[in-house]
This record gives C-alpha cells, structure tokens and sequence, in this order.
C-alpha cells in the first residue's frame, strides 16, 4: 500500500448559530446528505459521494467558528503511532470515546500550537447511504443543490505557523506543496497528507483558533457555475469569486454560511505527490497566488475570520 | 423619520426586498453620510448598496451573517432590534451599550450609528487583558 497512517481528513464540527438555517444552507444549498440529529443538538451531514457515516457535524452555538478538524487513519495502530509521537513532540492528548458521534470510533484530540484542535480517529461506520460498489451509478440519487461531493480541506487562522508546519511534517507525516513566505516570516502553508493539492491550510494570523474557510469538492468548473447561480437565486452571502486559485490551481468560490462561518466549494487543482518541490510565493505576488484573475488579496481574505 | 425624495437614490431605485413603506434615516455619526433603511431591512444592506463615497467613515463587509464581527457598529440614538449574532464580537454588556453587528441591526426608527471594527490584534489583546 503507498499512502499509509493518515488518510484525509474525516470529520469537521462547525458552531452554528441557527440549526434549522445551518440545515437549509447545508443540505439544500450545498447539496450534503442529512444523517441525524442527535439530542444534545448537534447534526451529522456527509456528502453524496462518501462511504462513511458522517463528515460535517454542526453544533448549536452563541458564537460562530470550528471546534475540531479530524484526519481518518488506515489503523488504530497507526493512531497509537501517532499518539506516542505527540507525545513526543510535547502536546497532551485527550481521549475522546467511541460513541462521542455516532457511528464513530475513539479519537484522539491535541491543541495545535496555533490554537485548534486536530484529532485523529481510524474506525467509522459505512453509511448506508454511500456510493454505489456493483456496478455503481455516477450517483444513485440525482445531487442536490450545488452537488457538493464531499468535504475536501480547511483553511484555519492562528499564530505560530512555523511551529505548525514543523509539527504536520514532521510529527503527522504531511508534506508541504506550496507556501507564501514575506520578508518578515511566513505568511501561509498549504499541506496535504494524500495527493490532494491541501488537505489542511494556515495562515498566519493573531488571534488563535479561528476558521477562514470549510471547503466542498465539486466536480467541475461546470458546476461552480451553476453554484454561483444558486447563490444569487437563494441569496447566499457571497465573498469572491467565480475565480482561481494560483495556489493549488483549483477554481473557486468563497461564500458565507448563515452563521458567517465561510465555506468554499472548489474544484480541479493539481495532483500533489511527497517527492515534487514546494511551490513559493513572495509577498509581490502573493495577490496572483490567492485570486489568480483579480491578481490581488482583497481586505476581507486577511481580516473576515470566524 | 425622513420623507424618501431627501434620500440618496441608487441604481435599482428604492430600497428594500419586503421592506415597508416606512423609511428610517441612518446617519454616520460626525459626519454628513445619512441613508434610508426600510423597516424590516438590515441596515448593512443599505450600507453596502449605498456607502461607497470619499468621505464617509465605512463600515466594513464581511460574513453578513452575524458570525465574523466587521461591520461591528455602536448606535447612539434610536430604536432597533437585532437577530442572533456571534457573542465573540458583541457580549451581553456590549449589547446593552448599544454595540451591534450592522448585519444583524433593524430600525425602528432614525439611528445614528459609528463603525467599531475591533482588529484581530485588538481582540487578541482585550482578551488577554480579560484573563489577567
């Protein structure tokens, strides 16, 4: 086997201000499967073209923002691997216990020094509702909204980026295809831990433990289209784009949940292996790097966080 | 309460999707920048159609939906109601000092408002500042 440990990653748990809207953007909008609610309130939601049982998970809240970001692991041996390496590394580790969310084997939860908390997990039940595996169908039901495939990467705000990077390579086993360094330190980090262009991004920021964006994976740039057109029908609050990303390559939209937590949907960008050279941006051409046709960061890329 | 030919006008003719016929003034406060709400209408959404002059003191775009704190505005005079927003940006002390997230801030009547963006920076330190 040649990816092996850390999968992708696997579970996000988004605050909400308002279920019952979370749900409408969420499930109509975007177009992700509901899977239940359970009764402290939170909701389980995972896209059409993911075998396992859930992928999103919303938990009402008075704030806005991300509680935990989740990587699945081929093994619970490699999730014992991993834990004594973080230990190691010096961060405490919290068992979180089988049945926390449904479905859901035990997982392991750490503060990364940018303030978020990573887990990592290996066993979660199959949904009933996954793909297709004899002689599958594109789709076994038509998807919904703006078809979103499944849950494809974060990017998270917070301090100590350098220490950031240093702990997913070199504790968590990712590598690094591009970054944006300034003159007076690194500005961003896009990682992966498969052949995605990023599973996992940051960028430096002052306040620790923030979301920049969730993003949904769609097919095509066919389809970011028809995204676009779902948010002027349905009034969705829409940041940039249709555009590009000269980072990673991928086509874009940023766009805001009800509860202002951004989410993008994104296609394309290119394959990723651990052998290529990471790509550099200086602070001159950074603009280009993050809005290929604008060619420059706009105020609320930096500032509009939750 | 203003009659709507003092109002600036814009592109797509007067205000509002579902709005009221009653129209309230919101005044920029220290400055000449007044536009007209709705009833019912988020004063944001004016804000953003409206306030894009040399001159008046902006309030900033963001989420639009209560959650990312930059168009955080104090309102000094003037009935309003607000719908849910993020505790992260207006506390329930805030909240009765009159901070409001624009996007979340409704008229009842002629408002006089004053941007009160807080910088991540600014946050950051407030809150260290609270736990010591």
């Amino acid at each position: 086997m040649s990816q092996e440990g850390l999968l992708r990653p696997g579970i996000v748990q988004l605050r909400v201000l308002d279920m019952e809207e979370a749900i409408t953007h969420y499930v109509d909008r975007i177009g992700l499967d509901f899977v239940g609610k359970e009764d402290d309130g939170r909701v389980y939601l995972k896209g059409y073209d993911e075998f396992h049982h859930h992928s999103v998970v919303l938990r009402p809240a008075d704030s806005a923002g991300i509680d935990l970001f989740a990587f699945k692991a081929d093994t619970q041996e490699s999730v014992d691997m991993y834990r004594k390496r973080i230990e190691e590394y010096g961060l405490e580790i919290e068992d979180v216990p089988a049945g926390e969310q449904p479905g859901t084997g035990p997982r392991i939860a750490f503060t990364i020094p940018s303030g978020h908390r990573i887990e990592l997990f290996a066993d979660m039940d199959l949904s009933e509702n996954g793909p297709e595996t004899n002689n599958p169908y594109t789709w076994k039901n038509e998807p919904r909204g703006m078809r979103a495939q499944r849950m494809d990467h974060a990017l998270l705000y917070g301090p100590n980026i350098d220490k950031v990077e240093e702990f997913f390579t070199k504790v968590l086993d990712f590598h690094l295809p591009e970054r944006v360094d300034l003159p007076d330190g690194t500005l961003a980090i896009w990682m992966t831990v498969s052949n995605k262009a990023h599973d996992i991004a940051f960028v430096k920021h002052d306040e620790p433990g923030k979301l920049h964006h969730l993003a949904f994976y769609l097919e095509d740039w066919s389809d970011i289209g028809h995204a676009a057109d779902l948010m002027a029908r349905y009034d969705i609050s829409r940041d940039v784009g249709p555009t590009r990303h000269g980072i990673t390559r991928g086509q874009t939209i940023y766009f805001f949940d009800p509860s202002g937590n951004r989410n993008e949907v994104y296609c394309g960008g290119y394959t990723a292996y651990k052998d290529h050279p990471t790509r550099v941006w200086d602070g001159n051409h950074v603009g280009r790097g993050i809005f290929y046709y604008e060619r420059q960061l706009n105020d609320a890329f930096l500032t509009v966080v939750t | 309460m203003i009659s709507p030919n003092t109002l600036f006008t814009w592109e797509g003719g007067p205000v509002s999707d579902g709005a009221t016929d009653e129209l309230f003034e919101i005044r920029i406060r220290g400055s000449e920048c007044a536009v007209s709400c709705g009833k019912g209408e988020k004063v944001l959404s004016v804000l953003e159609r409206v306030f894009r002059m040399p001159d008046c003191p902006s309030v900033r775009i963001g989420c639009r939906n209560g959650g990312c704190g930059v168009c955080r505005v104090r309102v000094f005079s003037g009935d309003y109601v607000t719908t849910k927003m993020s505790r992260d940006h207006v506390s329930k002390e805030e909240e009765a000092e009159g901070y409001a997230l624009a996007c979340r801030l409704y008229p009842k009547s002629d408002l006089v408002i004053e941007p009160a963006f807080v910088s991540p920076k600014e946050r950051r330190q407030r809150r260290l500042t609270e736990e010591t």
